[in-house]
């Protein structure tokens, strides 16, 4: 315990526990940014292709985190059609290869989310003269509670995975080591008080910002 | 300005090969209650939704003050009307943000009118109640002060008053009976025949999507001049 303990207060732990939440933060808001309105859309439109686009962000929603990482390490590296960013091992290809997770689950449970809205509301909105953005921004508020579960699935599915960002980043000291590849490390290196220290700060984190996420989402009427 | 709210030429509309409505002409008066009676089937809720330009003709014209109503509707001209639907869907707010809504829609925010509709109503003790939690005939009294306080010209109703307790459709009547005496135009939907006969200025028996009898409303109820009225006001079998 007091080696636990002693962990907790480690300098260097800290920064993990900072670079995790850079990533994995920065990763989220782009993937809300973008998966809302694109779950919103496809859920409240019909167009040609529907099923298939659902269908792939369905797939999505299930992509082994290892897959992405070497789909995402394949992309950067050195001979790959962005190789030339020079991306490849530092926290940007982690947020690349976490948006790429997250996207698909904010996007498909948001399509989920607004569709379960009742139809008889969503004709409702429209015959009280809601323009079509109103309209889906009427939609949105009410499927909030689905918006909210996508969102903290999200934070969840990205915060506590390990093979996309172990591969893209490659866990370097001070640089792309975050909680997950940590513990990882800890746990190869016989350090278990370390790795303990950092899953109950993963823990503590992961309970907190979904805490938020809660108080954000409202209760139900 | 045209005496006519809404003029309808040539409508036909269809679900996949079923022609659902057939009505080459038709004409809402301003300031007028229209009943539209008719069977389950006859096309009386389709109206509406075509005539709120929720739904685009098969074929056909609808104009309203005048305008066509395209494809999409342009929305000043939808923001004219509103419909109130048999089945009130409240959004998960207040009973003063249900509302509140349509005006909101419109950028507007009026809470002095909003609370006082709220008391026409009879729900001022439930004003800051959620709305989902109401009754059914609470909630389609917050539908019909929703609808009102668009201040929209022409109000829509389809069923309004459908499944609900004497005392509730004394009181959907009675506020159907204010927005007459403020010449809105209104078109009452309604498989109550006694409703329409108590409402409605002028009322169409509609079966199978085709116009069977339009009239006033005495002369519909008194003196039908078509075989199917007099057997669908009889309590007849017209399908």
């Amino acid at each position: 315990m007091d080696s636990i303990l002693r962990a907790l207060g480690d300098p260097a732990l800290m920064a993990i526990v900072a670079l995790s939440f850079r990533v994995t933060g920065l990763a989220l808001v782009i993937a809300v940014l973008a998966g809302v309105p694109v779950g919103a859309i496809v859920g409240l439109t019909r167009f040609p292709g529907k099923r298939l686009v659902t269908l792939v962000l369905y797939t999505g929603m299930g992509l082994p985190p290892v897959v992405v990482g070497l789909f995402v390490y394949l992309m950067l590296s050195r001979s790959g059609p962005f190789g030339t960013l020079g991306w490849l091992f530092t926290p940007t290809a982690m947020v690349v290869a976490q948006i790429v997770l997250a996207f698909p689950l904010v996007a498909g449970l948001t399509q989920t989310a607004v569709e379960a809205v009742d139809r008889d509301l969503r004709l409702q909105i429209r015959a009280l003269g809601a323009t079509r953005w109103q309209s889906g921004w009427a939609i949105l508020r009410e499927a909030r509670i689905g918006v909210t579960a996508a969102i903290v699935a999200a934070f969840g599915g990205i915060i506590s995975e390990v093979g996309a960002v172990m591969l893209v980043g490659g866990n370097i000291d001070g640089q792309t080591r975050v909680l997950t590849t940590a513990i990882v490390l800890s746990t190869r290196q016989g350090d278990f008080a370390l790795a303990m220290a950092l899953g109950i700060v993963l823990l503590l984190l992961t309970l907190g910002a979904n805490a938020v996420l809660l108080q954000i989402q409202g209760r139900p009427r | 300005m045209s005496a006519a709210a809404f003029e309808i030429v040539g409508l036909r509309h269809r679900y996949g090969a079923r022609t659902v409505l057939d009505l080459p002409r038709l004409e809402i008066r301003r300031g007028e209650t229209l009943g539209i009676i008719g069977p389950s089937g006859a096309g009386k809720s389709t109206l509406l939704r075509l005539l709120q330009g929720l739904e685009r003709p098969s074929e056909g014209e609808i104009r309203f003050g005048g305008q066509r109503l395209g494809s999409p509707a342009p929305i000043d001209l939808t923001r004219r009307m509103t419909t109130v639907f048999q089945r009130p869907a409240m959004l998960d707010r207040s009973v003063r943000d249900n509302v509140e809504f349509g005006l909101r829609l419109r950028g507007r925010r009026d809470r002095p009118r909003v609370d006082a509709l709220i008391e026409r109503v009879g729900l001022t003790p439930l004003a800051d109640a959620p709305a989902r939690r109401l009754s059914g005939g609470e909630m389609q009294r917050v539908a019909m002060a929703r609808a009102i306080a668009t201040g929209a010209e022409v109000l829509l109703l389809d069923e309004p008053a459908a499944n609900l307790d004497p005392a509730n459709v004394a009181r959907i009547e009675a506020i159907v009976r204010e927005e007459q005496a403020h010449d809105r135009t209104i078109v009452l939907v309604t498989h109550n025949t006694h409703e329409a006969r108590r409402l409605a200025h002028r009322t169409l028996l509609l079966i199978g999507g085709r116009m069977i009898e339009l009239g006033p409303t005495e002369d519909v109820f008194d003196r039908p001049g078509h075989p199917d009225t007099r057997a669908f006001l009889a309590g007849d079998f017209v399908y």
